[in-house]
């Protein structure tokens, strides 16, 4: 990976191997009730420096989708049925469970949705911290330990990180907990990390400081970041490229700009047209109307024409393939071509 | 310092309440002196057993005999105190005590948490049909089927009183069944919620191996609610054990409290109840100590949500 | 004591259910309600109910209807006779008589109402004292809270069992005895459980709204707080009424509880302790009854907890 990595070369496919690759990944929620399909098919690439943005309804499966990269699916309901996810050319899917840890934190990490929830209360943070760091290096000595807890600290500007080693988690805000387990989640420089609504239990205020941390530490690594959110102001800010996910598909994927000013899909639409203009840190998805199809029962054609204003006869039969508007973009509608669409 | 306090109060009004009810019948001379019992011979066991003066001033001497550690002669042997009556019977009970608390930790912690790791498995089906068997049974009454089986039928184990190490064996097992079960649920029950927590999450990503995750990750968090529940238990074992002594003959205070209350010996019966109360008081001040070293967010002088 | 008081239970069978009607967002997953239906129907305890009916509430309401047998005197010409099944035992009685010659099954009948009896007075008692003063503590918090918690503590870290046998030294083993001393010791989880849930409720906004609509405390405790706490009630009665058996039969067992010749299960089990060897029935069927009567309700109890109490079925899912 380099350092000198051009950013927000947002119209091109990364010149690089991609670090990151999903093939029709399909990962099943086995319930009594009958089987979700959370994950129904999915494959996007990442190059180093990248970042993605996967935006989505809650419940259209982007969390899934996160866990599963790291295969941490909630047992035993969940299960990856299908599809690769090739890490540096190995397909995670096929490693033991010990050569997975052995990933987890090394090449890829994730960082969770709520800071206040994800630190472990009755540890320091510093024992948490040391932890990451001794995980893979078994051989390192405590002295070592607590230089490498400092600078993983110092590199997501936590002050005075000497002493908030010997802090506990209820004594700190939750920004500063957000912090902390970036740094963890950096400890070993992975290739990839995957941030799930990291800003969502944030403050207004500490959302956009920490997306601008994630920004600068993506430049001094190289990291391929994939933000997962249904914040669009979020993907605004951070990311290169983004994909919508809806039902368990995505339904569009390409460039920030071109989503966002000439977006193909009517749900990708939707999304845009439903956030408030006003304040683009502070959108919030609006509900459409209608609800997300249940993930058990779909129907056989696009999963949102029960919901689109523009669907036609062949939308409900038919489930739409890619449609290339751009090198790009690619949005999957029957009518992705057929913009401005007429009014129904 | 505050719980102290409280605890303090509450051995008080412990206090009054036994001191009450033991004087429900009215004189206790009535009851235990010979009916053709001379006035001399009266005023002799009334001096010797506290019982001059009006109820307050017995209850003066009552608390005053309790503060010097011997709470007066008991009525039954009458050349010993109750507390040193208490104090032979004490270690017989603290033994077995000891013993039950050891079997109830070493099978109910473990079996809580592994049912919890592999649930819906035959094994979490084992142990919640243990654990509901154990809220269940009466002690007694498995005492005596168990004494039945395993002692009578098949002649291993002696059945009443101590010989050897041998007599611990089914007592001990009786004894812990009820704290299994109890810890059995509430490790399984906390164990549940912290391996669907945020930070088991955040450790199986660090590529924490799964023995880490559940042993140091799950358990710490988890075991900080039970800990209220286990000074209970262990209270139950160490003093209030008395059915199972009676059951088993076993020379421990269980059993002599049942033996005072039949001879109506008030005072060792009090003497017993008082250090029962004691007993549970200091054990529950102990755990507000204990609860500062599992759970960080109360050395900073707030009680974690339990 | 205190432990057994204290409801905890499996949270397995309620998880799994629960995972299938949330999505993987928690968005609640919209079901026909046939099959929401059926699957709750599929939990419902019959066993529990069934065992709870035949051995517990119908031998003890229909006691003289049932049986022809008197509870108090045998024929002592028949006494020691095993149950039906063994050698020398005879369908007059079923399940053997003890060594005074009286029917086991008759007195297990007349023991079943002893136990309902005792159970439904002390219940009535403890949850009309504990709801009281726990209503009374949660919602006027201050010294009064405090006084109340205090009083919960002490009552929870009394030595019972010991107290049951002061008492009974002193005024000698009765009904009232029995029904005073466990009363006393089951208000305090009443209180505990109601004074908690009190706090939650207070905090709610629709009091707040009636403090503003200027309605008494009086009222607000009456037609806000009590509706909200009844469900909780109904579980902890339900789940109570096994301690409660469990109590009464140790101490009628040590003789500190139901005076004989009353056939109380727990005297029952301790007549029939010497002769375990010979005649093992006398003791086995009063105490097998116990356990299966408290093991029902036990399980009784976690589902009504479920079914009643979303509150407490969601508790401890984050």
């Amino acid at each position: 990976m380099s350092l000198d990595q051009p950013m927000g070369t947002v119209n091109d496919v990364p010149r690089t191997a991609p670090v990151l690759e999903v093939q029709d990944l399909r990962t099943y929620l086995y319930t009594r009730w009958g089987t979700t399909k959370a994950v129904d098919g999915v494959s996007f690439s990442l190059g180093s420096g990248e970042t993605l943005g996967i935006v989505g309804e809650s419940g259209s499966g982007k969390s899934m989708l996160a866990l599963s990269l790291v295969r941490l699916t909630p047992e035993p309901a969940g299960k990856i049925v299908g599809g690769r996810v090739m890490l540096n050319g190995r397909n995670v899917l096929d490693l033991t469970d010990r050569q997975m840890r052995e990933v987890r934190g090394k090449e890829i990490s994730m960082i969770l949705q709520d800071p206040q929830q994800s630190l472990n209360p009755v540890f320091s943070v510093g024992d948490q911290l040391a932890e990451a760091i001794r995980v893979h290096d078994r051989d390192l000595d405590d002295k070592l330990i607590h230089e490498r807890s400092v600078d993983a600290l110092k590199s997501v500007h936590v002050p005075a990180p000497e002493r908030r080693l010997k802090n506990f988690p209820h004594q700190m805000s939750g920004g500063m907990k957000q912090r902390i387990v970036g740094a963890m989640a950096m400890a070993y420089q992975p290739q990839v990390l995957v941030a799930d609504e990291p800003t969502t239990a944030l403050d207004v205020t500490i959302q956009a400081q920490y997306l601008r941390l994630l920004k600068d530490l993506q430049e001094r690594t190289g990291v391929a970041i994939i933000v997962i959110t249904h914040d669009f102001g979020v993907i605004a800010e951070t990311c290169d490229r983004v994909a919508v996910m809806y039902a368990g598909r995505f339904v569009e994927e390409g460039p920030v700009e071109q989503i966002f000013d000439h977006p193909r899909h009517p749900y990708t639409r939707a999304l845009l047209e439903s956030r408030p203009k006003v304040d683009l840190k502070s959108t919030r998805l609006q509900s459409i109307d209608g609800q997300p199809p249940s993930l058990i029962d779909l129907p056989i054609g696009c999963r949102f024409a029960a919901r689109c204003a523009y669907a036609i006869e062949r939308c409900l039969a038919e489930y739409p393939p890619w449609f290339e508007i751009t090198e790009a973009h690619a949005a999957a509608c029957w009518r992705s071509e057929e913009v401005p669409w007429p009014s129904p | 310092m505050i719980n102290a306090v409280r605890g303090l109060l509450t051995l008080f009004a412990v206090s009054i309440l036994v001191f009450s009810l033991a004087r429900l019948t009215g004189d206790p001379i009535d009851v235990l002196a010979p009916v053709d019992i001379s006035r001399e011979d009266e005023a002799a066991l009334r001096e010797r057993w506290g019982l001059n003066g009006s109820i307050w001033e017995q209850y003066v001497s009552f608390v005053g005999n309790a503060s010097q550690g011997d709470f007066g002669p008991s009525f039954k042997y009458p050349t010993e105190t109750a507390a040193s009556v208490i104090a032979e019977r004490l270690p017989a009970s603290i033994s077995l005590g000891i013993v039950a608390t050891v079997l109830t930790l070493v099978i109910g912690v473990p079996l809580g948490i592994l049912s919890a790791v592999k649930r819906g498995s035959w094994l979490d089906r084992i142990a919640k049909g243990l654990a509901l068997f154990g809220q269940s049974v009466p002690e007694f009454w498995l005492a005596i089927m168990l004494i039945w089986f395993v002692a009578v039928r098949w002649n291993v184990v002696p059945t009443s009183g101590i010989s050897g190490w041998q007599s611990y064996i089914l007592p001990s097992i009786v004894i812990s069944v009820f704290g299994i079960a109890a810890l059995l649920r509430l490790f399984r029950s906390a164990m549940l919620e912290t391996l669907g927590s945020e930070y088991v999450k955040l450790a199986r990503l660090k590529g924490l191996s799964e023995f880490k995750v559940v042993w140091k990750h799950a358990l710490k968090p988890a075991s900080i609610a039970p800990l209220t529940f286990f000074g209970g238990i262990a209270v139950r074992m160490l003093t209030g054990a008395t059915v199972v002594e009676i059951v088993f003959a076993w020379p421990g205070v269980g059993y002599l409290a049942y033996e005072a209350a039949n001879a109506r010996d008030f005072p060792v019966v009090q003497a017993l109840a008082l250090f029962t109360a004691a007993v549970i008081i200091i054990m529950n001040l102990l755990i507000d100590i204990t609860y500062a070293y599992v759970d960080p967010r109360v050395r900073l002088g707030q009680k974690a949500i339990a | 004591m205190s432990v057994r008081n204290q409801p905890a239970r499996f949270e397995s069978d309620t998880d799994e259910a629960l995972e299938l009607n949330f999505d993987i967002q928690g968005h609640p997953v919209r079901r026909p309600w046939w099959k929401v239906w059926s699957k709750r129907n599929n939990r419902v305890p019959w066993v529990s109910i069934f065992v709870v009916l035949f051995v517990l509430v119908l031998p003890a309401l229909l006691a003289d209807v049932i049986t022809t047998h008197d509870p108090l005197r045998g024929v002592l010409a028949d006494r020691l006779t095993p149950p039906f099944w063994m050698e020398g035992g005879t369908t007059t009685y079923p399940l053997g008589t003890d060594k005074q010659g009286r029917d086991i099954l008759t007195r297990l009948i007349y023991g079943a109402r002893i136990s309902l009896t005792v159970s439904t007075i002390t219940i009535l008692i403890g949850a009309v004292v504990g709801s009281t003063l726990g209503l009374l503590a949660g919602y006027f918090g201050g010294w009064v809270d405090r006084f109340v918690s205090w009083l919960i503590d002490t009552f929870l870290s009394l030595p019972h069992v010991l107290l049951a046998l002061v008492i009974v030294a002193a005024i000698g083993p009765s009904f009232v005895t029995i029904v005073a001393i466990i009363a006393v010791t089951i208000w305090a989880s009443f209180a505990r459980q109601v004074r908690g849930e009190t706090l939650s409720v207070r905090e709610t906004e629709y009091v707040a709204r009636a403090h503003v609509a200027g309605t008494t405390s009086w009222r607000i405790l009456l037609r806000h707080v009590l509706p909200n706490v009844a469900n909780t009630l109904i579980v902890l009665a339900t789940l109570q009424v096994g301690v409660v058996i469990l109590e009464e039969s140790s101490l009628s067992f040590i003789g500190a509880g139901i005076p004989r010749p009353n056939p109380s299960w727990g005297v029952m089990v301790a007549d029939g302790r010497d002769q375990i060897l010979i005649s093992w029935w006398i003791s086995f069927f009063p105490g097998l009854c116990i356990l299966l009567v408290v093991l029902s309700l036990n399980l009784l109890g976690d589902w009504l907890r479920d079914f009643l109490d979303p509150k407490m079925r969601q508790r401890g899912r984050s």
